[in-house]
């Protein structure tokens, strides 16, 4: 009752006639955001993946440029030299990396006993080797296997999942049959079965972690293609007449790119711990060649004594396994909301 | 018949055809339409209407029977340009507007795709102007063009969809359930954009929905369908006047009206296809009841009909 009466002691003059004009009726204000725009400001916001992403940088640049940093050269051997432990200039006065190390139960300074003078900042190992430099070129090998075989598994796992999800019927049959075989075999026997008819070294450890890696990426990417190819705006481009490399690169590859990608984060780590296991376990690199995984063989044999040889590149792979796998995470959330979870 | 622009005849679509699995998504069915009509399909859901769009589209091939667009034959082999005009003349407008735009373009590519297979436009500025040019058809601005889908209403993707549809000039539109997704108040936007286009392109539309309320608003004739056959066919006032068969009369019995004192009274009329009690001696088939009606119905049923009908 009484808005009624306020409502007529409104005078005329109050109000005001507005007009919509037709074309503004259907304004977006928001700003446009592309797909990639929007997955940034999300993978913007978590910490651990940015925190990630600067460390592995970090790392990648020391693999580069490390083995060029102190003048020792990763193969020159110096038995006056072996068994060194650490020493850093300026950090030697805070009585760590101070060039001390165990002998016969004793704490004695090894580089003034054996009289060197150079300083190795991560020591050196019983042939006399810089650790130091040897830990950055394993980093370097490690990380080129683990890039290498990610993006094989990636281009054939990404070819055979779509030609199998898209062209389906028979072809889909026998390439699944085909995959199903491969994947009854462990990877291991596989893998060592490889290793034994090729010389060992890099490439053998490539191909043998791509021979069978590639098959997660293809059967993600097969579900994938199966999904989106009878979705609506793939029969409508085919309604307009879409030839199918068309639709697989402007309609298909497009959407499923996210997913690709997340995948090839995760499959990174797991290629550098693989190859760390085969070169512990003996089937990987030969000596004198350097990767994470011989250095911690290297270093796992003398860890009582001499811990510092086992403890950096333990550090460093494992620092470049929880990168690898936070960034994964953090791309998964970011480029697939919907996943999460 | 020069002014049928697309004829049906006896089209049949099965899946996993000669396994136990075997669905007759369409079985048998025959029909045309004319030159500037519409065509309403409607029937429940899975009765097959949106498979008949799609096969006469050639997103399926068919198990057998003929879908003749001026007299060609769609489904039989072609040459590549006999393929492209094909793809040209007939368009179709999905039922899904949040799955029918791919999510990673822009509406302009999402436009232009259609100019860009046919080779319709000669440079990116003429480009840019014609999917502006269509952007307005629909009642959308030029800055959309710039922009993804997913920053879009339903209403508004439906319109980029129908946009995209009317890209290559066709003749014939499939609309395959256009207006389902949408809410009330934006579907008779887009019929409304559909009437439109219709009365300044002359184009030709099937219109396949099961709102039958929308149907009779936009179609000249209706079909319907139940469980892949064509039941009845008539004109939409002649359909909605006399229904024969009893499933149509179901069908319309099951419309709701805003109309309290006519709600309070209607009766819903179940179907049961036992009802017919056809036995095998009986000849099912179209028949024409009146001018432009037909029924599917066995001889005994078409005098029953007639009678009722005089």
């Amino acid at each position: 009752m009484r808005n009624e009466i306020e409502h007529e002691q409104l005078p005329q003059e109050v109000f005001e006639r507005i007009t919509i004009e037709s074309d503004q009726a259907e304004r977006i204000e928001k700003p446009s955001l592309s797909f990639w725009q929007d997955a940034w400001l999300r993978l913007r916001k978590n910490k651990a993946a940015i925190v990630s992403m600067v460390v592995l940088v970090l790392l990648v640049i020391m693999a580069l440029i490390g083995p060029h940093l102190n003048g020792h050269a990763g193969d020159a051997q110096n038995l006056r030299h072996a068994n060194l432990p650490p020493k850093v200039p300026g950090i030697e006065q805070m009585g760590i990396m101070d060039g001390v190390g165990n002998l016969a139960g004793k704490k004695v300074d090894l580089y003034e006993m054996k009289k060197v003078d150079e300083y190795y900042w991560f020591g050196t190992d019983g042939l006399g080797r810089d650790l130091f430099t040897r830990l950055w070129e394993g980093t370097q090998v490690s990380l080129f296997i683990a890039f290498v075989a990610a993006a094989i598994d990636m281009v054939v796992g990404v070819a055979y999942g779509g030609i199998s999800g898209y062209f389906g019927g028979r072809t889909d049959d026998i390439m699944q049959r085909v995959v199903e075989i491969l994947i009854g075999i462990p990877t291991l026997i596989v893998v060592i079965l490889m290793i034994m008819i090729m010389k060992p070294g890099i490439t053998a450890i490539i191909i043998a972690i791509s021979i069978t890696g590639w098959i997660g990426m293809s059967r993600i990417v097969r579900a994938q293609t199966l999904k989106y190819k009878s979705q609506e705006f793939v029969l409508a481009s085919r309604t307009l007449g879409s030839k199918d490399s068309k639709i697989i690169t402007k309609h298909l590859l497009p959407n499923m790119l996210g997913i690709i990608i997340i995948n090839t984060m995760f499959t990174i780590p797991n290629a550098i711990f693989f190859e760390a296991f085969l070169s512990f376990i003996g089937i990987g690199l030969q000596p004198p060649a350097a990767s994470l995984g011989t250095l911690i063989n290297d270093g796992y044999k003398v860890m009582e004594h001499q811990p510092y040889v086992l403890l950096f590149p333990a550090l460093v792979i494992s620092i470049l396994m929880i990168a690898f796998n936070l960034i994964g995470d953090g791309l998964r959330d970011a480029l697939d909301p919907k996943m999460k979870d | 018949m020069a002014d049928q622009l697309i004829e049906v005849k006896n089209l049949k679509q099965y899946f996993n055809a000669g396994k136990a699995t075997e669905v007759r998504a369409i079985d048998d069915i025959s029909f045309s339409i004319k030159r500037g009509e519409t065509f309403g399909l409607v029937g429940e859901s899975g009765c097959g209407k949106s498979t008949t769009g799609r096969t006469m589209i050639r997103l399926y091939d068919a198990t057998a029977g003929q879908v003749l667009y001026d007299g060609v034959d769609v489904h039989a082999p072609k040459s590549k340009k006999e393929t492209h005009d094909l793809n040209r003349k007939m368009q179709m407008i999905f039922q899904d507007p949040y799955a029918s735009l791919n999510p990673r373009m822009k509406v302009m590519d999402i436009i232009a795709e259609g100019l860009d297979i046919h080779g319709l436009v000669k440079s990116k500025k003429e480009r840019k102007e014609r999917v502006i040019e269509l952007l307005q058809t629909v009642g959308l601005n030029r800055e959309h063009a710039e922009r993804f889908p997913h920053e879009f209403s339903g209403g508004q993707r439906q319109r980029i969809g129908i946009a995209r549809a009317l890209a290559v000039d066709p003749e014939f539109i499939i609309a395959d359930e256009p207006i389902s997704a949408l809410d009330v108040s934006i579907q008779a936007q887009v019929v409304n954009l559909l009437k439109d286009l219709q009365e300044e392109k002359g184009l030709t539309y099937l219109f396949i929905a099961h709102d039958l309320s929308m149907v009779k608003y936009i179609s000249d004739r209706i079909g319907v369908m139940y469980f892949g056959k064509l039941v009845e066919m008539a004109p939409a006032d002649e359909l909605y006047r006399n229904p024969m068969h009893a499933y149509t009369k179901s069908l319309l019995s099951a419309i709701p009206l805003p109309d309290p004192i006519y709600e309070r009274s209607r009766v819903r009329k179940p179907y049961n296809p036992n009802d017919h009690q056809y036995g095998p001696e009986d000849q099912v088939e179209f028949r024409e009841i009146a001018p432009e009606h037909f029924v599917l119905c066995s001889e005994k049923e078409f005098a029953e009909m007639q009678a009722a009908r005089v």
